[in-house]
């Protein structure tokens, strides 16, 4: 599976978007999301972004406002997510110019498109920004 | 009117955007009636109506919690518009919410296969990504064929994702592996980094799950491995090797080179850094070259200032920390200063680490610092170290533990940190010790008497399990303490109405043991021809005999008296009952003193009685194997499985253990001590007149055994037990005998372990670990099953294709255009699908040599 989901967290401990490529239930979601959220939250810059819970590793990091939360297997590459999440950041900066969490509230499905290019089934199956963006390119373009 | 209403919502209907607006307010109600806004909304025939609905209410579950199940059956009808806005709404909404237990799941199956059937490389992603998200056995089985035609579609975007989509459409529909599999492993092959990305992650996730599978594409993986020059596809080789060469070792000669190689590279990216070390940390250890190299890299990880790269660094030692300690040894410095680190992530692995390094040598110092250590940290790593502390000395019987007395008082440290919240391991630990180590029981005493002592710990209630083992200690090795009278009176203090009442019924029994201790001192004391009966019972070792007077005696009487009535009255009946045992034995006791002091006569009673009950606490308890059931001889005409089954069935997990250690063990034990005892009185019955042993005495020790029996070995087997110790400890006597009892945990027959229920349940538990394994050798899993398959039908070709890799693996140097030659070999054969004479043979020597293997190693590894 890899990874098994990808959160999008306000300071304030908000989802901003929430992917998950395993099928859990609206309870374990809201449950997971919190413990995940608490524990990363309080956690400072000089912490290391990995934090193991339950039985996923959570790799995050902090853009502005907005915090970036990938959770993987236990044996998945760290720093490999962490490339990841930032390939994610910069292809949404190209799309929506120095992203905020403005863009992806009111933008979420676009949000979930560049995911859905970038990850299929929990494998990253798309790495180049332009490939990413394409798709989005054409859907406004059709509006 | 229905449909004014609905033009009515078309023209006036919130859009997402309004909706988000709305939320942003943070009025109270909002989303309720966002909520019913929508359920109208929804069902609309106008489909631009509907979908906005539908994705409002996909916006609101997936960020607000709310339900959106009751909707399956318009995010079907969505799906179902022509326009690519309303389906991409359809599909979201469908990933999004549906699962395999959702009834209307198998009416998009058509929807699906229209759309994977698409013209529009969009549209067909969108079926494809929806397949991998929600896809049943059903939708698997039903649309194989689709899926498999797509994995030949010249369009990359489709073809990356029908590869993603493999993974799901396997595992819930293993059969398509028959059809699916040869078109993925051709896309190895593929010269786009994208696809091959997505097809390596596929395997990466396929070998995970079970690796002997893929043991026949390693010359593929291999030519990855060396050629490819994107990171992500590097690191995701790496992990498919690490899995293959844990099972064929020959794997890991192999690819150390060109792991090695990707480690050298001065620009090398961490991720891929990282994973060539934890590759070769975790598989390759036995490659030394590579192991070294390894180590060097991992230093620059861990001197890094990045908090990142130090945990990572120090994660990957503790891997390697098993087998390879010298690896941790050269990092020392760097994991000491880890622990002050302010990450707790970092000190937890520091700390593993740190553990791993501890031996006999430096366990005392070690400890030391980490417990003040532990006295400064949170509550959370406090309890680590002191969990570390705890497994770390306690491995193998206490193989580092040379002084148990410092051991001891360390435990009885522990349990004063304020944030303790061990105390279930360190009961284990001092029971454990007073069992094993009798050298150290004096310590033990000393220990377990500051424990009990102290009013302030019955408070926490962490502690009461340490309290618990304090008490029985003080009770069992009685005959160590200064002062039995502090002890009884310990433990009865009020404050011991804090404990549960489990506790509180061993308090009450180690008090009775005290007593009964303190009267046979006292009357061996009082009559000098008796003396050197009462000392042999009381206690084999070297005890403190301290003097007892009338007045002390009766004290010490009266003030368990007066603690125990107070409990009498308690609604839990076993600590009832245990304080009214000891009150009756109490009742029997003051009045044979009485009597006693006035007449000469009757001073015998008083001694037969108290010599009786000393014989009942007399006989030591040890540390009982897990097979030492095996060495009771069964009794003639007992049925213990016939029995035992009906017990199981009723409570498995709680008495079984129990039950059946005690069924016999019992029987030989009981029949020993009562007989001694027996022998005794008859000695003394010579002389008086016969009185049968009071009732009492003997409902307490069946009482006795019955809570302790796990502590009581058969009798046979305690005296071969101690025959061994002796010898032992005539040989070497500065050594506790817990080290020689590791010693003898090493032959065979004499396997000492822990007294508990637990560890005979541990003994059963290693059998399942070894089904797995078991099973993993192939044929359990349908979809391992079918992918052998697969391979096997492929073997015909891959015979051939072997032959092609030996040659251009076994001479590296062979150019690009020889390499072709060989694909083009291998296609002319492929369509021959014939086999050369050549083939034949060697495919029969193979399958002669691996008979046992379900699956041919390729000649690359040989």
């Amino acid at each position: 599976m890899g990874i098994r989901f990808i959160l999008m967290v306000n300071k304030q401990g908000q989802t901003r978007l929430a992917q998950y490529y395993e099928w859990l239930t609206l309870e374990e979601r809201r449950a997971l999301e919190g413990e995940i959220v608490r524990k990363c939250l309080a956690r400072n810059d000089q912490q290391c972004s990995f934090v193991e819970h339950r039985n996923y590793k959570i790799v995050y990091r902090r853009y502005a406002s907005l915090f970036f939360m990938v959770g993987v297997d236990d044996d998945e590459n760290e720093l490999a997510i962490l490339e990841f999440i930032h390939l994610l950041v910069e292809t949404m900066d190209k799309h929506f110019g120095n992203v905020c969490e403005l863009d992806i509230m009111f933008h979420l499905e676009k949000a979930h498109f560049m995911l859905e290019e970038m990850v299929m089934n929990g494998c990253i199956v798309e790495t180049s920004k332009a490939n990413i963006l394409s798709p989005i390119q054409l859907m406004d373009k059709a509006h | 009117m229905s449909s004014s209403n609905s033009l009515m919502d078309s023209l006036f209907q919130r859009s997402l955007e309004d909706l988000i607006k709305g939320l942003r307010l943070g009025e109270s109600n909002f989303i309720s009636r966002s909520l019913e806004e929508i359920r109208r909304e929804i069902k609309a025939t106008d489909l631009s109506t509907k979908s906005v609905a539908l994705q409002k209410l996909s916006y609101l579950a997936a960020l607000h919690g709310v339900d959106m199940t009751w909707a399956a059956f318009h995010a079907v009808e969505v799906v179902s518009s022509s326009r690519f806005a309303h389906k991409r709404i359809g599909y979201h909404a469908i990933a999004q919410s549906f699962n395999d237990q959702t009834p209307v799941l198998l009416l998009i199956t058509n929807q699906i296969r229209k759309d994977l059937n698409s013209s529009n490389e969009y549209e067909v992603s969108l079926a494809l990504e929806c397949l991998a998200r929600i896809g049943s056995e059903d939708l698997a089985r039903d649309l194989t064929s689709e899926v498999f035609t797509l994995l030949g579609s010249s369009k990359g975007l489709v073809r990356k994702k029908a590869i993603g989509v493999v993974l799901r459409v396997f595992d819930k529909y293993p059969d398509a592996v028959k059809v699916c599999f040869k078109r993925l492993v051709e896309n190895l092959e593929s010269s786009d980094p994208q696809l091959l990305s997505a097809v390596v992650g596929v395997f990466c996730e396929l070998t995970r799950k079970d690796p002997r599978s893929y043991l026949p594409l390693a010359p593929e993986f291999y030519k990855i491995l060396v050629d490819s020059r994107n990171n992500w596809v590097l690191i995701k080789v790496l992990k498919i090797f690490s899995k293959l060469a844990f099972i064929e070792p020959r794997l890991g000669k192999k690819v150390a080179d060109p792991i090695c190689e990707h480690m050298r590279k001065q620009n090398v990216g961490k991720s891929l850094l990282f994973e060539c070390i934890r590759t070769v940390f975790s598989s390759l250890s036995d490659q030394e070259t590579a192991l070294k190299l390894a180590v060097v890299k991992i230093k620059e990880f861990l001197v890094d200032d990045d908090p990142n790269l130090k945990y990572l660094g120090l994660h990957a030692l503790t891997i390697v920390a098993g087998k390879h300690l010298w690896a941790v040894l050269e990092n020392k410095e760097a994991v000491v200063k880890a622990m002050s680190d302010e990450d707790p992530n970092v000190k937890l692995e520091a700390l593993h680490l740190l553990m791993a390094m501890v031996n006999e040598d430096n366990v005392t110092e070690i400890s030391r610092i980490l417990m003040n250590y532990a006295l400064k940290s949170d509550p959370l790593f406090c309890n680590e170290i002191i969990g570390s502390v705890l497994v770390a000395c306690s491995r193998n019987s206490y193989e580092i533990i040379v002084d148990f007395d410092w051991y001891l008082s360390l435990l009885g440290e522990m349990a004063r940190v304020p944030y303790c919240q061990r105390g279930k391991e360190i009961e284990y630990q001092l029971i454990d010790i007073g069992t094993r180590v009798k050298d150290a029981r004096m310590e033990l005493v000393r220990v377990s008497r500051a424990l009990v002592i102290d009013p302030a710990l019955l408070g926490n209630h962490f502690l009461h399990p340490i309290l618990s083992a304090a008490a029985w200690a003080s009770g069992e090795y009685v005959e160590f303490s200064k002062a039995p009278y502090e002890i009884a009176e310990a433990l009865l203090q009020p404050r011991t109405c804090l404990l549960p009442p489990s506790i509180t019924a061993i308090y009450i029994h180690s008090a009775l043991k005290v007593l009964v201790f303190s009267l046979g001192v006292y009357f061996s004391a009082q009559d000098p021809t008796s003396s050197t009966l009462a000392q042999e019972s009381t206690s084999s070792g070297s005890s403190v005999v301290n003097g007892f007077t009338y007045s002390s005696i009766s004290s010490l009487v009266n003030m368990i008296e007066s603690g125990l009535t107070s409990l009498s009255g308690t609604i839990d009946v076993e600590v009832q009952e245990r304080a009214k045992s000891v009150l009756g034995f109490i009742g029997m006791i003051k009045h044979e003193m009485a009597e006693k002091a006035t007449s000469q006569d009757t001073e015998t009673e008083a001694r037969k009685a108290i010599a009786f009950m000393e014989d009942v606490f007399s006989e030591e308890l040890g540390p009982v194997s897990s097979t030492a059931q095996e060495k009771v001889p069964l009794p003639e005409g007992l049925e213990l499985n016939e029995n035992l089954e009906g017990l199981q069935e009723i409570c498995r997990e709680v008495l079984e253990p129990i039950a059946e250690s005690n069924s016999s063990s019992f029987y030989s034990s009981d029949k020993v001590s009562f007989s001694v005892a027996k022998l005794r009185i008859r000695d003394q019955e010579e002389a008086s007149s016969s009185l049968p042993p009071p009732l009492e005495s003997s409902s307490l020790l069946a009482e006795h055994r019955k809570r302790h029996g796990l502590y009581y070995l058969s009798s046979q087997k305690a005296d071969d037990h101690n025959d061994g110790d002796g010898n032992d400890n005539n040989t070497s006597n500065e050594y506790p005998p817990a080290n020689e009892i590791s010693v003898d945990s090493f032959k065979p027959k004499k396997k000492i372990s822990k007294p508990r229920p637990v560890v005979v349940k541990l003994d059963e538990g290693d059998e399942p670990k070894t089904k797995p394994d078991a099973s993993s050798s192939s044929n359990g899993e349908p979809l391992s099953r079918a992918i052998q398959t697969a391979l096997m039908g492929k073997g015909k070709e891959k015979e051939s294709e072997k032959d092609n890799h030996e040659i251009h693996l076994d001479t590296e140097n062979t150019e690009q255009s020889s390499r072709r030659e060989n694909k083009k070999k291998k296609k002319e054969k492929k369509k021959k699908n014939g086999e050369s004479s050549k083939n034949r043979s060697r495919r029969q020597r193979d399958e002669e040599a691996s008979v046992t293997k379900p699956v041919e190693v390729p000649d690359l590894l040989l």
